[in-house]
């Protein structure tokens, strides 16, 4: 997990034939973009830059405001407050330009399943007015691999081709942006993974990508991220960076499952350890203070079987740290089931 | 083979759980509850088979003692109401075909004379016969209308006419449905009655499985127009439409011998008017409509007073005058009268104008609204 294999700086690998200069400036910029669903603040005050060309990872617990977050940004909800651009598009006046140059892919599968993977992709591509319909229709199926399937119906896919499918059609009509909705959420490890390497190749060939994901694995596979909870958008960087903005401090405890669960159960609350949580065979003890943390772990270190290392802390562990400092602004996470 | 015994407990529990289901569906609780009682009170009061009081012409040629009595007596049997008074033959016979008028009475401008010298002449009555349930109780009773508004000018000098029962020869024409056959006018009501039926559910699930799918979003989210939308949504069910009325207009010629006197051109531009003001119905309640179910519920609100309020199960002129007011707002109602005018008056645009210009309004009014209320967002 330490292997970060993300360069640290935004400045992307853009290839040399990459159609995106960077003085068209930021993919995406928005400044305190706001959204209300009744009484509910589900974005508040949220700001964000994106630069072309990277990928970059937009995480958060559920309910955190990142689906609505990416509608606004390519026209399917106004939002209640703030202003921003879209590959220089206003997201407000402009989205009509916004939906011509952006790839959106829902959270769950939207295309028409009573249509073959074909049909949908040539809806798409008459939808978009390309041009080269066919020819369009035919590489974005080559591309994923669908060709084989091509007269299959989307309805009748498992949910690995299905996610292709709505990859390429949110592709077809080579967007300069892509804003891809938790795309892999119930997807197996190889497809993820293939479809990860999609993802770069993409990159590769100038496109923006900002994807939302629940995966610790896969945000590590993004150039910049950025943490949104309670409709606040938390931390921003690179992984390294968010991971040492957290301040945390981080023991790795070693031991048999039953005396790790006494420490955990020991440990749990005690001034200076803001989490214990453990992984397996290991217990991660974290607090936001180094020394209190050191002081509250002290009388334990001697205790037989088991093995104490101190470490960095993992960036699922600077999460549930952010997750748990937010303001919470009165609503926990499981009241805001509705809007994901 | 025992299974677990019955359980009261779980019963319980099933029944909590749909009690709480059937709080949440507002929409469909309001209308298991609000739908049979607007039923009972709009059908209840609205809905008469004894039709009164309907519109009736008169051409009086004489201006007879015999001849007021006949008028009066007409007025006060309650089923005719005077509307108009004419000299002119040909008037009589445009309010008939253009269906301003149920009956069109003619009085000879011999009547007198004739009556007096015993000579028995003809009160001539024009009935649209088109709906035979309209007439018919009218019909049945004029004579005897006749016979008691004459009697007592009879007596005396003339008295020795009274007993012959019949002074006047009653002289009833059945227009446009010589043989008062109900087919005639239930057959070409059925053509709209389908078409409601069909075109605003199939419509008002259209947009409706689009969003419980999901598949709005990313409809939402490509650059297509609220209209591109609509119109490419719609324009397969006016084909639709058009396969139904060839399968009906058929199934009238050949199965049940509905004539077809009037220009088919003229039918048809009726029809499309019909079938796309149907189709924005449905397009509208697919926009207020959260799923299928509901779409559907919405989709019979407004079938049942189709059905029932426009002059296809009941008569028209039958209706209390609110109900008729109501019933004027439906587009089946002018459909009905067009179709049924065409088919069996032979009448052509000038005639069918009075009801095509409320449909076409129709359409309109509830297209705007329709595009309005499709959201381009997701808001």
């Amino acid at each position: 997990m330490s292997a970060v294999p993300s360069p640290v700086s935004p400045v992307s690998p853009v290839s040399p034939s990459g159609p995106a200069p960077a003085s068209l400036g930021p993919a995406v910029s928005v400044r305190g973009l706001t959204k209300r669903f009744g009484p509910r603040v589900v974005v508040n005050g949220f700001s964000l830059d994106v630069a072309r060309g990277e990928i970059h990872g937009f995480l958060g617990p559920n309910g955190s405001g990142k689906t609505t977050t990416l509608r606004m940004l390519c026209g399917l909800l106004h939002p209640d407050g703030g202003q921003g651009t879209c590959l220089g598009h206003d997201i407000v006046k402009d989205s009509w330009a916004i939906k011509r140059q952006v790839g959106y892919m829902t959270q769950r599968f939207s295309l028409y399943e009573d249509l073959t993977i074909r049909e949908n992709l040539e809806f798409v591509a008459r939808l978009h007015a390309l041009p080269d319909r066919r020819q369009r229709v035919a590489q974005a199926l080559d591309r994923l691999g669908l060709a084989g399937r091509r007269t299959q119906l989307a309805g009748t896919l498992s949910g690995g081709w299905k996610q292709r499918l709505a990859l390429a059609a949110c592709i077809l009509h080579n967007p300069k942006l892509l804003l891809l909705d938790e795309p892999t959420a119930g997807v197996d490890p190889k497809a993820r993974r293939e479809f990860w390497n999609e993802i770069h190749q993409l990159a590769a060939d100038g496109m923006t990508v900002l994807v939302s994901t629940h995966y610790m694995d896969e945000a590590e596979r993004c150039h910049r991220i950025a943490y949104m909870a309670y409709g606040h958008l938390l931390a921003q960087g690179t992984v390294d960076e968010v991971v040492a903005a957290s301040g945390l401090s981080t023991w790795h405890v070693e031991g048999a499952g039953a005396t790790l669960n006494r420490l955990a159960l020991a440990l749990e609350g005690r001034p200076g350890v803001a989490m214990v949580a453990p992984f397996g065979a290991t217990l991660h003890v974290s607090g936001p203070d180094g020394p209190a943390l050191d002081q509250a772990v002290f009388q334990y270190q001697d205790q037989p079987g088991l093995a104490w290392r101190r470490d960095h802390p993992t960036l699922e562990d600077a999460f549930i740290h952010l997750m748990a400092r937010a303001p919470d602004s009165g609503q926990g996470p499981q009241g805001k089931g509705g809007v994901s | 083979m025992t299974g677990p015994r019955f359980s009261f407990a779980r019963l319980v529990a099933v029944l909590i759980k749909e009690f709480i289901q059937m709080k949440r569906d507002r929409l469909t609780f309001a209308m298991m509850i609000g739908i049979p009682v607007m039923q009972l009170l709009l059908f209840g009061f609205a809905i008469n088979t004894d039709p009164k009081h309907l519109p009736t012409a008169v051409l009086a040629g004489d201006n007879s003692p015999f001849s007021r009595a006949i008028v009066s007596a007409l007025q006060t049997s309650g089923y005719f109401r005077i509307t108009t008074r004419t000299d002119d033959p040909a008037t009589l016979e445009r309010l008939l075909a253009g269906g301003v008028v149920q009956f069109a009475v003619e009085i000879p401008s011999t009547f007198a004379h004739d009556l007096r010298r015993g000579d028995r002449p003809a009160l001539l009555v024009m009935a649209d016969a088109t709906d035979p349930a309209a007439t018919g109780n009218a019909l049945g009773a004029l004579p005897r209308i006749v016979d008691d508004a004459l009697a007592p000018l009879l007596e005396g000098a003339l008295a020795a006419r009274a007993p012959r029962p019949g002074a006047v020869e009653v002289r009833i024409q059945r227009r446009y449905n010589p043989e008062a056959l109900s087919q005639n006018n239930v057959v070409p009501g059925l053509v709209g009655t389908i078409l409601t039926m069909t075109m605003i559910i199939m419509t008002s699930l259209a947009v409706t499985r689009e969003r419980e799918r999901g598949t709005m979003e990313t409809l939402l989210a490509m650059p297509v127009r609220p209209t591109e939308v609509m119109l490419g949504k719609l324009a397969p069910f006016i084909l639709v439409g058009g396969l139904q009325v060839a399968v009906i207009l058929l199934a009238a010629r050949v199965l049940f011998d509905v004539p077809m006197i009037g220009s088919p051109l003229v039918l048809a531009l009726g029809l499309v008017v019909f079938i796309t003001a149907n189709l924005a119905v449905g397009f509208l309640f697919s926009t207020l409509a959260h799923n299928q179910l509901q779409a559907m519920q919405m989709s019979f609100f407004f079938f049942l007073p189709s059905i029932l309020m426009s002059g296809f199960m009941f008569p028209f002129r039958g209706m209390p005058d609110w109900a008729q007011v109501l019933g004027e707002v439906l587009p089946l109602t002018h459909f009905l009268r067009i179709v049924r005018g065409v088919m069996l008056k032979g009448n052509g645009l000038p005639e069918v104008w009075p009801d095509l210009w409320p449909l076409m309004a129709f359409l309109l009014a509830v297209s705007v609204i329709a595009v309005k209320r499709y959201r381009q967002t997701l808001d």
